[in-house]
């Protein structure tokens, strides 16, 4: 076999993970890239600024601030707990929401972008023709950002899958509940297990290529209505 | 049919709009003024696109906007042509035909039902359906786009200077489906415009707007031969007459357009003796004489007596307002020959028409 059952473990752990996150942030991202993308607002600068953090933060910090926020004493904890969930800190789950802040902006930007670029007008049209605000965001904003959609979600996913620190902090290193393959690559190297290192590597070098050739070639027609 | 009453108080910076007016509910009604004269932006006021901060719109009896009540675009029933087609890009042209049709509630009066083919019909886009709106010619998609605004049934069309984005070619494919609309369709028109020409050859009603206000408001053909307003000054200044096919002479190939106050010749056309034609008499291609003139090769002469002078664009010119049996002229003559001929007011004189414009052509 090219990798042992724990390679494949964490590699299966890893695309769930980042599938995970890629739907939530599809449903959690669009709203705020619609609000930033019509917004007129004077909160659209701090918010803007909030979503892009962590884009220039370490990730330990933003683990570090998850940590405590969903620890035993903090304050999503306490909430965690009082639902009857439990603790999130070292489980999937608790990734998964580490997860979504540490890649919302590689959702939110390509959308507000698709969003901004889409203009008021085609909006106009669609209320001049009896589609309701709601209605328009369906059938004319959604169709035509198709294209940021779909850049938003590939980057989303492959920069889940990327992730490192974060996980670290949040999910420690629990084989099939958050040891993901970059943790597993770190854990082959400490046990000076190089080979297997070496495989498990080429296989996130060799998907993370695929991924950006695909974003890549696929090009979006020219505009032209 | 019951009229519009606008009535909108924009103070922008840098932008003032200030219109208090009753549109007919009936015919085209053509806004016409220079860029930045406010007359889009009245046009989206009524569309509900601009909230005027201060506004009373009463569309045929129902309100739009006063201090408490605000109609959306959505529940308003009107279509609406930008100057940009604007199509759906990712709808085909049925599919942008087909947005606005199934989303608008079936008119109250039925007269006013319009019809998908109906639609499609009037604009001539029947071999166009399956394609994409980057598959079609500028001229296409403008006729899509009017297609598209008319299949919602709307109460009242708005045209946001549809032909503008146009080349003349274009310009020339698509007026005579706007002249068909005005001849087939029983609502009002609201089209914006900046070229004398449309507004001359497509319009019942003319709004004359300047910075943000109302310079005049009322049949075409009275206000376009008024003088005192900017588009008497222009070198299009000039009037529009309506004019009936009255014979036909093969010989000379020449046709007769009779109207009230006379007639003049033409090449001849292929209308029907009977057809109404619209023509435009540029005040440039008027000339004044005291008398009938004989030997000369202009064959229009009409008597007419002066009614008005003014200024015109040059201070070597200046026009001369005349009424020529019920239709009004204008003649743009220079000062000199003003002075030389004596011409006042309750003159009697010869008119002398060297072209005519046929809007139609």
């Amino acid at each position: 076999m090219f990798l042992s059952e724990t390679d494949l473990q964490s590699i299966w752990l890893t695309l769930r993970l980042a599938g995970v996150v890629t739907l939530i942030l599809f449903v959690v991202g669009t709203p705020i890239a619609w609000w930033l993308a019509r917004t007129r607002s004077p909160l659209k600068g701090p918010v803007g600024a909030v979503v892009a953090l962590p884009l220039v933060l370490p990730p330990s910090v933003l683990g570090f601030y998850l940590l405590v926020a969903m620890g035993p004493n903090g304050p999503v904890g306490q909430l965690t707990q009082a639902l009857g969930i439990g603790v999130l800190p070292f489980t999937f789950w608790g990734l998964v929401v580490a997860s979504v802040f540490y890649s919302l902006p590689f959702m939110v930007q390509p959308v507000q972008n698709a969003f901004e670029a889409i203009g008021d007008r085609p909006l106009e049209v669609a209320a001049t023709l009896r589609a309701s605000p709601l209605d328009t965001f369906f059938t004319v904003a959604l169709p035509l950002a198709a294209p940021g959609f779909i850049t938003a979600g590939i980057l989303t996913f492959a920069h889940t899958v990327g992730e490192f620190g974060v996980v670290l902090m949040i999910g420690g290193n629990i084989p099939g509940v958050t040891r993901v393959a970059s943790v597993q690559i770190y854990d082959h190297v400490e046990a000076m297990e190089y080979g297997d290192a070496h495989r498990l590597a080429a296989v996130m070098l060799v998907f993370s290529f695929l991924v950006l050739l695909a974003l890549y070639l696929w090009r979006p027609n020219p505009k032209n209505t | 049919m019951e009229p519009i009453n606008a009535r909108f108080d924009i103070d922008w910076p840098g932008f003032n709009l200030t219109v208090d007016l009753e549109l007919p509910g009936r015919g085209v009604t053509g806004l016409f003024g220079h860029s930045g004269s406010g007359k889009t932006t009245l046009l989206r006021c009524i569309a509900g696109l601009v909230r005027a901060p201060k506004g009373r719109l009463v569309f045929r009896g129902e309100v739009w906007q006063d201090e408490t009540t605000w109609v959306p675009t959505h529940r308003r029933s009107l279509g609406y042509v930008f100057q940009e087609a604007s199509l759906f890009a990712h709808l085909t042209v049925m599919g942008n035909l087909r947005y606005g049709q199934k989303r608008a509630p079936a008119p109250v009066a039925p007269e006013d039902r319009v019809s998908l083919d109906q639609a499609i019909a009037l604009l001539g886009i029947d071999h166009l359906l399956t394609r994409k709106p980057d598959r079609l010619s500028g001229g296409e998609r403008q006729r899509v786009a009017i297609a598209r605004a008319l299949a919602v049934s709307p109460r009242v069309l708005l045209m946001d200077e549809p032909l503008a984005a146009l080349d003349i070619a274009r310009k020339q494919e698509i007026l005579p489906y706007l002249e068909r609309l005005h001849d087939e369709l029983a609502i009002p028109v609201l089209y914006v415009s900046h070229a004398p020409d449309e507004v001359a050859r497509l319009a019942d009603h003319l709004v004359v707007m300047d910075g943000g206000r109302v310079l005049a408001s009322g049949p075409l053909k009275e206000t376009l031969a008024r003088l005192d307003l900017p588009t008497a000054f222009s070198e299009d200044a000039g009037v529009v007459i309506e004019a009936v096919v009255a014979s036909h002479d093969d010989n000379y190939h020449l046709s007769r357009l009779d109207f009230p106050g006379g007639n003049v010749v033409v090449a001849q056309r292929r209308e029907a003796i009977g057809h109404r034609l619209r023509l435009r008499v540029h005040a440039r291609d008027v000339s004044l004489t005291l008398e009938r003139a004989t030997g000369t090769s202009i064959a229009n002469l009409l008597p007419a007596t002066v009614v008005e002078i003014a200024d015109a664009d040059t201070p070597a010119h200046c026009l001369v307002r005349l009424d020529a049996g019920g239709t009004p002229l204008i003649a743009r003559i220079t000062r000199r020959s003003l002075d030389q001929l004596g011409v006042a007011r309750g003159k009697a004189m010869w008119a002398q028409i060297k072209a005519v414009a046929l809007l139609g052509d």
